[in-house]
């Protein structure tokens, strides 16, 4: 035999595969992350809001939610000042009831932050499961549950999540409405966003299927789930990622409209969206801060997570690179 | 002594990455004479494509021709503007590539990309444009050609949309096609017909042909002199017969011997072992070295330039007298 | 002569390619389909090379798909050592059977997943087939068949695409190799690959089938390269069978119009001189294939009942052809 490399007398086992952080380091996406100033600012952005939201009960200056330690008399403190009355400082002031903006906000993205993230999460687990149930049967199955998705693109977001609102309003007891409202909100939210993580992992699906390494699995015998778990999830997780990240803002924005219009989260669990709504009302009356500060943070975490799935999308599109 | 047509003179080219700057082609010298057809062949990633792309100013950025020059007769043609080199191609290089699709509009119909093409080189009236466009499909061989030529590129078989390249490509009367790899993608009784069309076409505009290409036997069949490229270099040229019959540098023997032939069965064929390097990791001295039966101390240390071995036969390796370094 | 290891029987396979219902409604066509295969028997002996070619759309992946039963026959069978393969296996049977064949890919990369390493890639058949093996004693395993397909062990933390086309196709043919087959399909295995590159794999096939006594189904469309590897070869046209025949013989007195023109058109890398043949025309649409016989539009010996009737493969010397002109000893 002439082969490069003559038989080894005792054979030798492939080395285990170096760790992954030195793997990440090296990457491509690393690099071209280093490469863009926008991304670095807005991963920093939103690293902080999100460190602040989680970290809000040990690193907020004020517990909002504790009557104990509010004083009615701090109401609308302006930012960056004392309290008249108390030694209460403020730093971006107190709304109407003397809770301190700062704080709330920490504990508002908090709220908004997991409904988000467990919608998105919720939606992605539905949509790809549906996606590549789809993808890899085709025919009625693919024909059934792409119309469903079809009919719930067809209809904005929001509108979906108001009605399963309303019907959950319906099914479930009074007693129970407030402790469930959030999961509610959540369920709302992730049925109105799968429809498109659906889509797109179908679409991938398809093309995966035909590839010969699925092929190839299918030859030794290899169950259709753990083709579909193992072999094709993995390689079509990239565009999943990207949308998830952009469905994120679009996810915490949803909460913060359905809040706003009043039929979010209970009053008891202010997110961002409760807060616009309880600080719009002071706009015009001159306590612009009520407002202001929820809004822009808002903005900031919905825009930085935006701004990271744009880069996201480009780092993992080979021909851009 | 004619003049040649085209002479390319140490010309490199760099790819710029994160790892370090990527040299695809490396100090390529050659000259391609009135009416000559130049095989050019060697293994996937060895430079070839990338040649022929910066004869015709389409490489792709990042990448750039980094040293060099390039003659069209006694015109410096590689640090032209774009603008006057858009000119050159078509007017006096004609392109055609493996793909027919990429060379072919599918939303116009053929008749308008020839005509089109026609007339932004040469000053003739639509009509004198679309007699000349039947003229050269009749030429490529697909018949019927006055009725055909109003069909769109999807109407037409790989081996048609193909034909209808070469007539796109010569349709302006070039001096030199850049032939990338013209048959690759079409079956083998559809790849004898191309490959003559191409050559008697050729023969009869006057036009030189630049054919690059895996297909050893398509060069044995359609091309006068050869030229083997290695890790972005050139290993050999030579007339086609001399190489093909008695290749000098030991990686062009070894391709030669790689090829099964019909004559023989069962056996086994020559091989090289091992594979080419990755072009930003090729290795110091001879970049043939690390797979060369025939490697010595020299070979190791000191790079061969391609260099006369013999009138008319250039090549780089340390075995023949007379080959400089690089 | 060694008793056949498979037994292709009057193997048919047909693809729907009509337009959707609606279109079809819309534009009153009525369903379309492609004979990608039709009626083609062969077999092939243990230890032995068996070799398909044909042009592009001829029906070899078809018929490669169909052996290892990633698609079903509409009609035929496909019997495997004595055992019938079409009727849907289960179980540890088919367990059994399936560990005996395998298949290589032609195209390298998109055989191997890319999120893959590749000691995970070669390991997935001693995952399926032998379970009670431990995670070292798979892993040594792996380390072996990467030194025998002349890789290195260390080459298993890689993943596919830091290696070039040739060596993914050893790693292809790596894992083809670790539950220990009789017998691989090999569908184009180096035409994605430089003449060099195949040379090496061509060679490398050689050395395991000798080594390990393997049978194969080996499909090209290059005829140098069956030459070089088959005993046995069967031509393509259009979805049926032109010629078969031991591949000595064939090379030497090709009796099908279809398998001289192939012989012809190839190059002449030795140039004797010789002179490929103009071939006329080109294959025509599997959609719409001629009636009679399929390669009528583009033979020289085409009468009129060549247009009408389909001819069938008739023994003539050590070959069969399926060719009028031949039966009727007009060439
Ligand atoms: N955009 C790019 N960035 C970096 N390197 C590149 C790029 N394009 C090409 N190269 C490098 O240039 C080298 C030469 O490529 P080229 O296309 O000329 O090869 P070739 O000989 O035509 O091969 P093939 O037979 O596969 O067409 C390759 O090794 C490739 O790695
Ligand atoms: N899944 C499919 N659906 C519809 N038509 C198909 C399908 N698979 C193959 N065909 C058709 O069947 C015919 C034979 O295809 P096949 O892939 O077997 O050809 P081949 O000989 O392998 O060709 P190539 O050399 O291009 O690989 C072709 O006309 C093709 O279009
Ligand atoms: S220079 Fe040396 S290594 Fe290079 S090809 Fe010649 S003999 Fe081989
Ligand atoms: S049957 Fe007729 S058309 Fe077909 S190959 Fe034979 S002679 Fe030619
Ligand atoms: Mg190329
Ligand atoms: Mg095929």
């Amino acid at each position: 035999m002439t082969m490069e490399n003559a038989p080894a007398a005792k054979p030798i086992a492939p080395p285990r595969p170096k760790g992954r952080l030195r793997q990440a380091l090296d990457s491509d996406i690393f690099y071209s992350y280093r490469r863009s100033p926008v991304t670095i600012v807005a991963s920093i952005v939103a690293v902080s809001l999100i460190l602040m939201a989680i970290l809000a009960p040990w690193i907020a200056p004020h517990d909002p939610f504790n009557p104990a330690s509010l004083n009615l008399m701090d109401g609308f403190t302006p930012p960056m000042s004392q309290s008249a009355f108390g030694d209460n400082w403020f730093l971006m002031g107190a709304d109407n009831q003397g809770r301190d903006v700062f704080s709330t906000i920490m504990y508002g993205s908090r709220v908004s932050l997991f409904v988000g993230a467990m919608a998105t999460l919720f939606a992605i687990t539905l949509g790809v499961t549906l996606g590549l149930t789809a993808g890899y049967n085709g025919g009625t199955v693919d024909a059934i549950i792409m119309r469903i998705a079809d009919i719930q693109l067809s209809f904005p977001g929001i509108l979906i999540a108001l009605l399963i609102f309303g019907i959950a309003r319906g099914v479930i007891p009074a007693n129970q409405q407030e402790s469930m409202a959030i999961w509610v909100l959540i369920v709302a939210i992730g049925l109105s966003n799968w429809a498109q993580f659906a889509r797109t992992v179908r679409g991938a699906t398809m093309v995966e299927r035909q590839k010969d390494y699925v092929s190839a699995a299918r030859i030794i015998g290899v169950h259709p789930v753990l083709i579909l778990i193992r072999h094709i999830l993995p390689n079509v997780l990239g565009p999943v990622l990207v949308i998830g990240t952009i469905g994120l803002a679009l996810a915490i924005i949803e909460e913060a409209t359905l809040s706003f219009l009043g039929v979010g989260v209970p009053p008891t669990q202010p997110s961002l969206g409760t807060l616009i709504r309880i600080g719009q009302q002071y706009l015009f009356s001159g306590e612009w801060w009520i407002l202001f500060f929820p809004a822009v943070t808002l903005v900031l975490l919905a825009l930085s997570v935006n701004l990271l799935g744009d880069w996201l999308r480009d780092a993992l599109n080979p021909k851009l690179r | 002594m004619t003049e040649p047509l085209l002479s390319v003179r140490n010309l490199a080219v760099e790819f710029p990455t994160r790892h370090g700057i990527l040299t695809a082609v490396q100090d390529i010298s050659f000259d391609i004479m009135p009416g000559e057809v130049l095989g050019m062949v060697g293994e996937s990633g060895a430079g070839k494509s990338m040649t022929g792309a910066a004869i015709i100013g389409l490489i792709e950025p990042p990448g750039r021709i980094a040293r060099g020059e390039i003659w069209l007769r006694d015109q410096r043609i590689d640090n032209l503007p774009p603008e006057k080199m858009r000119k050159i191609r078509g007017r006096h290089i004609g392109m055609i590539f493996q793909d027919p699709l990429t060379s072919l509009n599918p939303l116009y119909r053929i008749s308008d990309q020839l005509i089109e093409t026609i007339r932004t080189h040469l000053p003739v009236s639509r009509d004198e444009a679309r007699k000349r466009a039947v003229k050269l499909l009749d030429d490529v061989g697909i018949p019927d050609a006055s009725r055909r030529i109003d069909d769109y590129p999807h109407q037409f078989s790989g081996g048609m949309r193909q034909r209808v390249v070469i007539a796109l490509a010569l349709c302006a009367g070039p001096e030199l096609v850049i032939a990338d790899e013209p048959t690759t993608a079409l079956d083998v009784s559809v790849q004898a017909q191309i490959i003559e069309v191409m050559k008697e076409l050729c023969a009869e505009h006057g036009a030189a042909i630049m054919l690059v290409t895996h297909d050893m036997g398509v060069i044995a069949e359609a091309a006068d002199r050869v030229a083997v490229m290695y890790a972005g270099r050139l290993a050999e040229i030579g007339p086609v017969r001399d190489v093909i019959k008695d290749a000098r540098h030991p990686y062009s023997q070894g391709l030669m011997g790689a090829i099964p032939r019909l004559g023989e069965s069962l056996e086994r064929l020559v091989h090289i072992p091992g594979s080419m390097p990755r072009l930003n990791a090729v290795p110091p001295g001879c970049p043939f070295n690390p797979r060369c039966p025939k490697v010595f101390d020299k070979c190791r240390t000191h790079r061969p330039a391609t260099s006369e071995i013999e009138p008319g036969r250039r090549a780089a390796c340390w075995l023949y007298p007379g080959v400089t370094e690089a | 002569m060694s008793e056949p290891l498979l037994d292709v029987r009057h193997l048919s396979r047909r693809f729907d390619v009509s337009p959707p219902w609606l279109n079809r409604k819309l534009e009153r066509t009525g369903k379309v389909y492609v004979n990608a295969v039709k009626d083609v028997s062969f077999s092939v002996k243990r230890g032995e090379t068996f070799a398909l070619v044909g042009e592009s759309g001829s029906g070899k992946t078809t018929i490669a798909r169909l052996i290892v039963g990633l698609l079903e026959p509409t009609e035929g069978e496909i019997v495997f050592d004595g055992q019938s393969l079409s009727r849907g296996l289960q179980g540890r049977e088919a367990r059994r059977l399936r560990r005996r064949f395998q298949m290589i890919f032609q195209d390298p990369l998109a055989s191997l997943n890319p999120r893959w390493r590749v000691t995970d890639i070669i390991a997935e058949p001693l995952r399926a087939f032998e379970r009670g093996m431990n995670d070292r004693a798979r892993r040594l395993r792996v380390g072996e068949l990467l030194t025998l397909v002349g890789l290195s062990p260390e080459d298993g933390v890689k993943f596919p695409h830091q290696f070039s086309g040739g060596q993914r196709q050893r790693i292809a043919i790596a894992r083809a190799l670790a539950a220990k087959p009789e017998f691989i399909v090999c569908d184009e295995p180096t035409s994605a690959l430089d003449v060099s590159v195949q040379a090496q794999i061509l060679n490398l096939m050689k050395d395991l089938q000798d080594e390990f006594g393997l049978t194969y189904v080996f499909i090209s469309h290059n005829l140098q390269v069956v030459r070089h590897m088959a005993n046995e070869i069967g031509v393509l046209y259009l979805g049926r069978l032109a010629e078969v025949g031991e591949s000595e013989a064939l090379f030497e007195h090709p009796r099908h119009p279809y398998t001289r023109m192939l012989l012809d058109a190839v190059p002449d890398i030795d140039m004797t001189g010789r002179r490929r043949k103009k071939v006329e025309g080109e294959i025509p649409s599997p959609l719409r294939p001629p009636p009679g016989c399929p390669f009528n539009p583009r033979c020289p010996f085409a009468n009129d009942r060549c247009r009408i009737e389909v001819p069938g493969l008739t023994p003539v010397g050590l070959q069969a052809a399926a060719c009028h002109a031949v039966e009727e000893g007009r060439i």
